[in-house]
């Protein structure tokens, strides 16, 4: 047993191993237009529609550089705390293929625009730091299509040329969950600076995983395999559950690892080799001669600093120090730009304690239960803020709150509104309720005597009374006092 | 007035904005003489019909404020020509007609400039004689079965037979330069990023040039002075200030240093070269010049850097023809079947030579030892003529090692042919401007030329100095149109 409960080992007769993972993560630019033309990036096009010249490759076209697709690069580099190159060099990656129009893909190979830097997770056991290799541009290749046709392929040029960020980790990862929150992580950082929409269904985050594994305490690391071009975060974590295994079962048979390329087969759940070693690409790394080296100025680097937004981790710093927030709390709550937006939206005029409380509870989990993004929310944060309002002055209780909340659900209704329509008001006037508990207690005569005689538990059952009587609108502390009186 | 074919390129515009001529004329006179000259096979494409009706166009609201009013002109068929068959020389672009046109071709038609045709050229430029071009051999006009030199070959061919006034080719490592040598014409390679590389077929990206080839330097320097731009669409070009090098063209070169670099004596050079220098040098002296012995070390590396350094951007600058997009297609069991064969059967053997060099060259295990090697070499060489240029304006030096030879003569032994470059590859891997100009005979007869090379964007004062020097030298062009029946 490991000391540490979130440690992820890998048990084998009396063997543990350690997994290291390293991801490739290939982040699609956010941008009109692509990396080398002008040609629109949108997402869904009709197949063919969005490509150029250059993007097709036609005889004598030239590359030029998309500047605002660098700024974007050196803005994610900024919130991954990372190395700005000033200078940086544009390379040719050779090879064939039929989605592959230049027969190379412009890529960063020697020097990437952007060096070394880190994230950090928030994990269960506290906070985890995983290095940053680099960042570096290049060009996305078209999209091949076998299924049309029984003997011929299509292509799609439209992703031909597209920019992508290719953000290299250090073999820093230790297992699935840090991958969820390293992927999580990243994503939200580059949604927050507006560099990647981070949208993994339509391929604009996807992942190269490379595995391996140690005996617990080795400093060594394994032979690693990669496998390539995983779309979700689930598939990632299965596909490293399965390598991870497949290639401790290979050790523990006394085998050894071929550092190759693999596949994640979703269907069948398990990794499959794809091409060894000695089958990799020659891809030929040479600068392209069209491109001369980018270099950018310490100005041109300032001004992106100044652009760039408050991100997460410093955010949450915030809530906790301004709003006492628990880090729990601040975590969820600046996970994604939207919500932490909506949120600071709705405590500019209502109580944070209850404003955390009602986004993390009950708006979250009616948004969920709807499949609704924050965005998408019914509910809008200056409504969510009024309703915050009514519950924090006494007009409405909690538990009407809720009724009135369901309502709010169904389309953005002001809270003050409904509870008026529907007298949902609270009772807070003592007469009116001395009143009612009088009625109560009359109604009740034997528990009256019964409590007074020592059975104090039966105070609960005459608040619930008088709840039911007023309909749940009853003021629940003023109940509480005058009932104590009274009985 | 002088029959139309024999005119120089500034006599038309004269004579054209003077009214004594018209588009049509001229145009009329330049395709009957292409028609005639069939032999010579400097045409891969003719566009005649529509040369003709755009003349007459031309001449029914002529713009006489133009450079090149309603002038023909034929252009090396590398250059990408809108709606007219662009091949390269290749069978692989036999069929492809482009959907656009290059920044220098269209810099040409602004200035009013009509377009009679595609030239021939070696095989995407890739040789120096025009005979790896698929559409056969050019014959060179100062005699029969004679190479007009390459890989511009249609391009000399067709300047010196008068087919065309003027025209364009392109220059990797001596391209323009050594065609005008063989055939006692002025070519004129600019300084790297002066003119745009946009929509011209790429051979090898950092040393491709576009440039005038013209009868002589005056119509040089009006072409480049055309063509030469700055364009974003080619990251390469560069934004310098330009000059209006016709207008600025002067003979007065006096006190101008001009230096000899001693490592352009090579061995087994001919005598009639070295004799030919010596000249030079005597004419340079006569115009006023003062002669400087300078050293450039590393030359001796110069062809062997080349020949890593063009292959290897060419295997890449090759690779988009797949049969996949545009252009000539072999049918294939799957796709890498229909890769090799479409790619066997659409290059010839010269380009499949240089794709296979530049292939090994950059492959793992070897890039360090070649492609690294050579970027290292080129930037000394590069080095030695920044240190030359410290004491001198210009370099003058041969063209050639040799003069024009026979058709067949060096196609089976490509290190010879490679060698036709040895004067000419030094100022491409430099990037620097360097002009070819016509400066005597050897002993059969066959126009030999003079090389001079200037420091990056200085192409006025190469022009000037080849200007001063086209005077003394009073070159005699001796072509007796043996071609037309």
């Amino acid at each position: 047993m490991s000391k540490n409960k979130s440690e992820y080992l890998i048990n084998r007769h009396d063997n543990q191993y350690e997994v290291v993972i390293g991801l490739e993560v290939h982040a699609q630019v956010t941008s009109e237009s692509k990396l080398f033309s002008t040609s629109a990036t949108k997402f869904g096009a009709e197949p063919n529609t969005q490509v150029s010249l250059v993007d097709a490759a036609f005889p004598g076209m030239l590359p030029v550089i998309n500047e605002y697709c660098v700024k974007q690069a050196i803005k994610t580099g900024i919130g991954l705390k990372a190395k700005i190159n000033k200078r940086s060099v544009f390379d040719r990656k050779n090879y064939f293929y039929a989605d592959l129009p230049q027969g190379y893909q412009i890529s960063q190979f020697k020097d990437p625009i952007v060096g070394e830097g880190k994230v950090t997770l928030d994990m269960p056991d506290g906070q985890k730091e995983v290095g940053i290799e680099r960042l570096h541009l290049e060009q996305d290749a078209g999209k091949s299509i076998h299924d049309l046709d029984p003997k011929n392929t299509f292509v799609d040029l439209n992703r031909s040329g597209v920019a992508l960020m290719e953000i290299v980790s250090k073999p820093d990862l230790r297992s699935p969950d840090e991958v969820n929150a390293y992927i999580k992580k990243l994503r939200s950082i580059m949604r927050y600076l507006g560099t990647c929409d981070g949208n993994m269904q339509e391929g604009s985050l996807r992942a190269d995983v490379n595995v391996s594994v140690r005996k617990k305490g080795s400093k060594e690391f394994g032979t690693r395999c990669e496998i390539k071009n995983v779309n979700s975060i689930k598939f990632m974590q299965m596909a490293i559950e399965y390598e991870a295994n497949r290639q401790v079962d290979l050790i523990e048979d006394g085998q050894t690892i071929d550092q190759e390329t693999r596949l994640f087969d979703t269907k069948k759940n398990e990794t499959r080799s794809m091409r060894s070693k000695e089958d990799a690409h020659d891809y030929r790394y040479f600068p392209d001669p069209d491109l001369l080296p980018l270099e950018v100025s310490d100005d041109f680097i300032e001004n992106l600093k100044s652009e760039i937004p408050e991100l997460p981790d410093e955010k949450k710093k915030r809530f906790i120090e301004k709003f006492k927030l628990s880090p729990y709390e601040a975590n969820i709550l600046v996970s994604d730009i939207e919500t932490s937006n909506y949120f600071e939206n709705v405590i500019k005029k209502s109580d944070v304690k209850l404003a955390t409380n009602w986004i993390i509870g009950e708006l979250f989990a009616a948004l969920n239960e709807k499949n609704l993004e924050i965005t998408e929310s019914p509910i809008s944060a200056g409504n969510l803020s009024k309703l915050i309002n009514l519950i924090k002055d006494g007009t409405i209780s909690g538990k009407i709150a809720k009724t009135v909340f369901e309502q709010m659900m169904e389309g953005d209704k002001d809270p003050q509104k409904i509870v008026e329509e529907k007298g949902l008001k609270q009772e807070s006037d003592p007469k009116a309720l001395e009143k009612l508990i009088d009625k109560v207690i009359d109604d009740n005569r034997d528990k009256a005597t019964e409590y007074k005689s020592g059975k104090v538990k039966l105070f609960g059952f005459f608040v619930g009374q008088v709840m039911k009587v007023s309909g749940g609108k009853a003021n629940p502390q003023l109940v509480n006092q005058i009932l104590k009186k009274k009985l | 007035m002088s029959e139309i074919t024999k005119q120089t390129l500034s006599e038309l515009v004269d004579n054209i904005k003077s009214k004594k001529l018209s588009s049509s004329e001229v145009t009329k006179a330049f395709v009957e003489r292409s028609e005639k000259s069939k032999e010579l096979n400097a045409y891969i494409t003719e566009d005649y019909a529509n040369a003709l009706n755009k003349a007459k166009k031309f001449d029914e609201k002529p713009n006489l404020d133009l450079k090149l009013p309603g002038i023909p002109m034929a252009v090396k068929d590398l250059f990408c020509t809108k709606d007219l068959r662009t091949t390269a020389g290749s069978k692989i672009l036999n069929n492809f007609v482009p959907t656009y046109e290059s920044t220098v071709t269209q810099n040409i038609w602004n200035e009013g400039a009509i377009l009679m045709g595609k030239l021939n050229c070696d095989e995407f430029a890739m040789g120096s004689s025009n005979e790896t071009s698929f559409f056969g051999n050019v014959q060179n006009p100062i005699d029969k079965n004679l190479v007009p030199g390459g890989s511009s070959g249609g391009s000399s061919s067709a300047v010196a037979a008068q087919l065309t006034p003027i025209t364009i080719g392109t220059d990797t490592g001596g391209s323009i330069r050594q065609p005008a040598s063989f055939t006692g014409t002025v070519g004129l390679k600019p300084t790297y990023g002066s003119c745009s590389r946009y929509g011209i077929v790429a051979f090898a990206s950092s040393l491709d040039q576009a440039g005038p080839m013209a009868q002589n330097v005056k119509d040089c320097a009006l072409l480049q002075e055309v063509i030469s731009t700055y364009d974003e669409k080619d990251s390469t070009s560069i934004d310098f200030k330009r000059n209006e090098y016709s207008k600025e063209l002067t003979n007065d070169i006096k006190g101008k240093k001009i230096g000899i670099p001693k490592e352009y004596r090579v061995d087994g050079m001919p005598k009639e070269i070295e004799e030919l220098w010596k000249k030079g040098i005597e004419y340079a002296k006569d115009c006023g010049a003062e002669i400087i012995d300078i050293s450039l070390p590393h030359t001796n590396y110069a062809l062997p850097t080349y020949y890593i350094v063009a292959p290897a951007e060419a295997s890449s600058n090759l690779a988009r023809y797949d049969g996949v997009k545009y252009g000539f297609r072999a049918e294939g069991e799957n796709l890498i079947d229909m890769y090799e064969k479409t790619r066997s059967e659409g290059f010839g053997a010269e380009v499949q030579r240089r794709i296979m060099i530049g292939t090994y060259v950059l492959s793992s295990g070897y890039y360090d030892a070649y492609y690294l090697k050579a970027q290292k070499v080129r930037k000394l060489i590069k080095n030695d003529f920044d240190d030359a240029y410290k004491k001198v304006d210009a370099i003058l030096t041969p063209s050639t090692p040799s003069s024009a030879f026979k058709i067949g003569e060096k196609t089976n032994d490509p290190v010879s042919m490679y060698l036709n470059d040895i004067f000419t590859v030094p100022v491409n891997l430099a990037g620097l401007p360097g002009i070819s100009i016509p400066a005597g005979h050897d002993a059969k007869g066959y126009p030999l030329g003079l090389q001079i090379i200037g420091k990056a964007f200085d192409e006025q004062n190469i022009l000037n100095i080849a200007y001063a020097m086209e005077e003394k030298i009073n070159f005699k062009k001796n072509i007796n149109d043996w071609w037309i029946k």
